[in-house]
C-alpha cells in the first residue's frame, strides 16, 4: 500500500493536471509550444518541393534548429509557457477563491507544493519536450533517408536526447521559479518580467553573474552552438563553460532550493483572498 | 484540560491597521454555538482563525487542544463550510467531495463510500453527476456542506450556511446541525437569520466591532442584560387585575393591556418576583391563565439590546 504522502501528492496531481493542461486560458501556451512544430512542418513540406541542389543541407538545418531552440524555445516559449503554467497553480486559485479547500485538508503544505509542481511539470514536459522532439524530427525530414541515417547512425539521436533533456531541465528550473512567484506576488507578471530581463542580458553580464541564471546552464547543455552575429558578438562576455554534470546537478539543486522555499512559504501562507 | 473545547485566549487579529477581532477570550463547549453580529463584527475572522486559514496577531487558539498552526492534526477533525461561493473548475458534485477526501488520506474505496454518505445526508445523490458549476445557489451551498461533513469532523464550522437554501433544505440543514450537536460535537454557525439562530443554538456569541459583547446560553445572556427590563406576555381573562398587582411590587416598569383585552405585556426588572406574584394572583383572584411566556429572551431581542441600531442594518 502506498504511503499517505504519496497518495496525497497523487490526489493533488489528479486535481491539478487536467486543470493545468486543458485550461481555456492556456491556449496561448499551446501556441508557443506548437509554433516550432508548425514552422518545421512547413519547412519540411516546402523543402520537399525544392530541387535538390537548392535544398538546405542537414548542417544548415542543424544550426537553424539550434537557433530556434535557443532563441525561441528556451528564451521564449518555455520561459513564458512555464510562467503561464506554474504561476497560475497558486495564483489562479487565489483569484478564484478555491485555495482554501486544500488548506482545510490535513495535507502537509509541502505535499501540496509538490503535487502542484509535478502537475505543472507534467503539462510543461508534454508540451515543450514533445514540441522539441517533433520539431527536431520535422526540420530535416525533407532530406528523407539521409536524415533518418543522420538520426540513427549519426549525431542526430544524441542531439535529440540533449535537446529533450535541456528542454526538460528548462521546465524544471523555470517551473520552480514561477511556482514561487505565483505564491508570492499578487501580479506574477512583474516578477516574470524581471526574470526575463535578467535571463535576456545574461550573455552580456560578467562571467560570475552569468552563472546566477537558468539560461547560462541550459545554453551550455545545448548540443549545437549558435554563433552570435555581429555586432552583438563584441558585447558577449565568454564565461567558462560548465561541464554537463555540473550544469544539470546545479539546476536541479537550485530548483530544489526554490521549491523548498516555496513549501516553507506555503506552510505559513494565510488564506484571506485579500478581503 | 481543554481537550473538549474550542478556546480563544486573548486573541487579536488585525488586517494592517484594521481591527478584525480584539482581545477575544472564549471557551466554546460542544453543541451548537451561533456567532451573531452585524457585518464586519468579526464572525468570519473568528471562524478563519479557528480553522487555521489565518493566524492571530496575538493570543492563542486551540481546537480540542490542537493549535491551528498544525493543519495535519487540525484539519482531520475540523470541517469548514466557508462563505466563498467558489468551486474548483470542471468538477461534478461527486468529484468535488471525493477528490478532497483523497487528500484527507482516505483510500479510493473509503472516499467513494464517504462521498455517497455525505451526498445522501444532504439529499443530493441525484445531482451528484452534474457539474457543480451548473448547480443552483442552494445546491452549491448544500454540496459545500456535504464536503465539510464528509470526513466526519468533530468540529463543524459553518459561515452563513443557510444562505440561499429553500425552506425545506433549510429545515433539513437545521435538523442536521442539531443532530450533529446532539452527538456531543461542536457546530459553530454564523447566521444573520436570528429567529433561526434561536431554533438552532445551545449557546450564542454576540459580536460587535471585533469584540465579544456577550456569550453563553441565550437565557443566561438575556439575564445579564440588567438595564433592559424583562418582558413577559400573559394571556388571561382579567389582565387589569394582574396589571394592578404588578405595580404593587418592586421592579415593575410597565404593564400594557393588548387591544383584544386578553393579553398583558409586563415589563419588570425582577422576573423571578413577577413569576411568584403571578402564581399568587392566580390562586388568590381565581384568574384563568391561557399562557405565560417570556417575550424578549430570544436572540433577536438580546441582539437589539446589546448591539442596537447598528445590528438593525444587518
Amino acid at each position: 500500500m502506498n504511503a499517505l504522502w504519496m497518495r496525497q501528492i497523487a490526489a493533488v496531481w489528479r486535481l491539478e493536471w487536467k486543470k493545468t493542461l486543458f485550461s481555456r486560458r492556456g491556449w496561448w501556451i499551446y501556441g508557443l509550444a506548437l509554433a516550432p512544430v508548425f514552422l518545421t512542418g512547413m519547412h519540411w513540406l516546402i523543402e520537399s518541393r525544392v530541387s535538390g541542389h537548392n535544398r538546405h543541407t542537414l548542417g544548415d538545418d542543424s544550426v537553424a534548429f539550434a537557433a530556434l531552440f535557443q532563441f525561441f524555445y528556451l528564451r521564449g516559449a518555455i520561459f513564458f509557457g512555464c510562467m503561464g503554467l506554474f504561476s497560475n497553480l497558486f495564483r489562479s486559485e487565489m483569484l478564484e477563491h478555491t485555495l482554501h479547500y486544500y488548506y482545510l485538508t490535513p495535507l502537509r503544505r509541502e505535499m501540496l507544493v509538490a503535487g502542484k509542481y509535478l502537475a505543472g511539470l507534467a503539462a510543461a514536459l508534454l508540451l515543450f519536450v514533445g514540441g522539441t522532439v517533433v520539431s527536431f524530427l520535422f526540420i530535416g525530414r525533407h532530406a528523407g533517408a539521409a536524415y533518418t541515417s543522420y538520426i540513427l547512425h549519426g549525431p542526430g539521436l544524441s542531439q535529440l536526447e540533449w535537446y529533450a533533456a535541456t528542454a526538460a531541465l528548462a521546465c524544471v528550473g523555470y517551473g520552480a521559479i514561477f511556482l514561487m512567484t505565483g505564491l508570492f506576488f499578487r501580479n506574477p507578471m512583474i516578477a516574470g518580467a524581471v526574470v526575463f530581463v535578467w535571463e535576456g542580458i545574461n550573455p552580456f553580464l560578467p562571467s560570475l553573474l552569468q552563472k546566477v541564471s537558468v539560461i547560462f546552464y541550459l545554453r551550455n547543455l545545448a548540443p549545437v552552438e549558435v554563433p552570435v552575429p555581429p555586432p552583438l558578438n563584441l558585447m558577449v562576455i565568454a564565461a567558462d563553460p560548465t561541464p554537463a554534470w555540473l550544469a544539470i546537478s546545479g539546476l536541479l539543486a537550485v530548483s530544489a532550493l526554490l521549491l523548498g522555499y516555496t513549501a516553507i512559504s506555503a506552510r505559513t501562507a494565510e488564506i484571506g483572498y485579500g478581503e | 484540560m481543554n481537550g473538549n473545547l474550542v478556546t480563544f485566549h486573548d486573541v487579536s487579529r488585525f488586517y494592517g491597521e484594521v481591527l478584525g477581532i480584539n482581545r477575544v477570550s472564549l471557551a466554546i463547549p460542544p453543541g451548537v454555538t451561533s456567532l451573531v453580529g452585524p457585518n464586519g463584527s468579526g464572525k468570519t475572522t473568528l471562524m478563519n482563525l479557528m480553522t487555521g486559514l489565518i493566524r492571530p496577531t496575538q493570543g492563542e487558539i486551540r481546537v480540542l487542544g490542537v493549535l491551528p498552526s498544525e493543519p495535519e492534526k487540525l484539519c482531520g477533525m475540523v470541517g469548514y463550510c466557508a462563505q466563498f461561493d467558489a468551486f474548483p473548475k470542471g468538477l461534478t458534485g461527486y468529484q468535488f467531495i471525493y477528490s478532497y477526501l483523497l487528500l484527507h488520506g482516505f483510500t479510493a474505496a473509503e472516499s467513494a463510500a464517504r462521498t455517497m454518505t455525505a451526498l445522501e445526508r444532504i439529499n443530493m445523490v441525484g445531482a451528484a453527476g452534474r457539474l457543480v458549476a451548473a448547480y443552483s445557489k442552494g445546491m452549491r451551498q448544500r454540496v459545500k456542506l456535504a464536503q465539510a461533513i464528509a470526513h466526519d469532523p468533530q468540529v463543524l464550522v459553518l459561515d452563513e450556511p443557510l444562505n440561499g437554501l429553500d425552506p425545506m433544505a433549510r429545515a433539513e440543514t437545521i435538523a442536521l446541525f442539531r443532530e450533529w450537536g446532539g452527538k456531543g460535537r461542536h457546530v459553530i454557525v454564523s447566521s444573520h437569520i436570528l429567529h433561526e439562530v434561536d431554533r438552532i443554538s445551545d449557546q450564542v456569541i454576540l459580536l460587535s466591532q471585533g469584540y465579544v459583547v456577550a456569550e453563553g446560553g441565550i437565557q443566561g445572556v438575556r439575564d445579564e442584560v440588567k438595564e433592559q427590563p424583562m418582558q413577559i406576555l400573559v394571556r388571561t381573562d382579567r389582565p387589569e387585575v394582574l396589571a394592578a398587582r404588578l405595580f404593587a411590587q418592586r421592579g415593575a416598569v410597565e404593564a400594557r393591556i393588548s387591544a383584544d383585552g386578553k393579553g398583558l405585556l409586563l415589563r419588570t426588572r425582577d422576573a423571578d418576583a413577577t413569576y411568584l406574584m403571578l402564581n399568587r394572583v392566580v390562586l388568590e383572584e381565581g384568574l384563568e391563565l391561557e399562557s405565560v411566556a417570556p417575550a424578549d429572551d430570544d436572540v433577536n431581542s438580546v441582539y437589539q439590546y446589546l448591539i442596537g441600531a447598528e445590528g438593525a442594518a444587518v
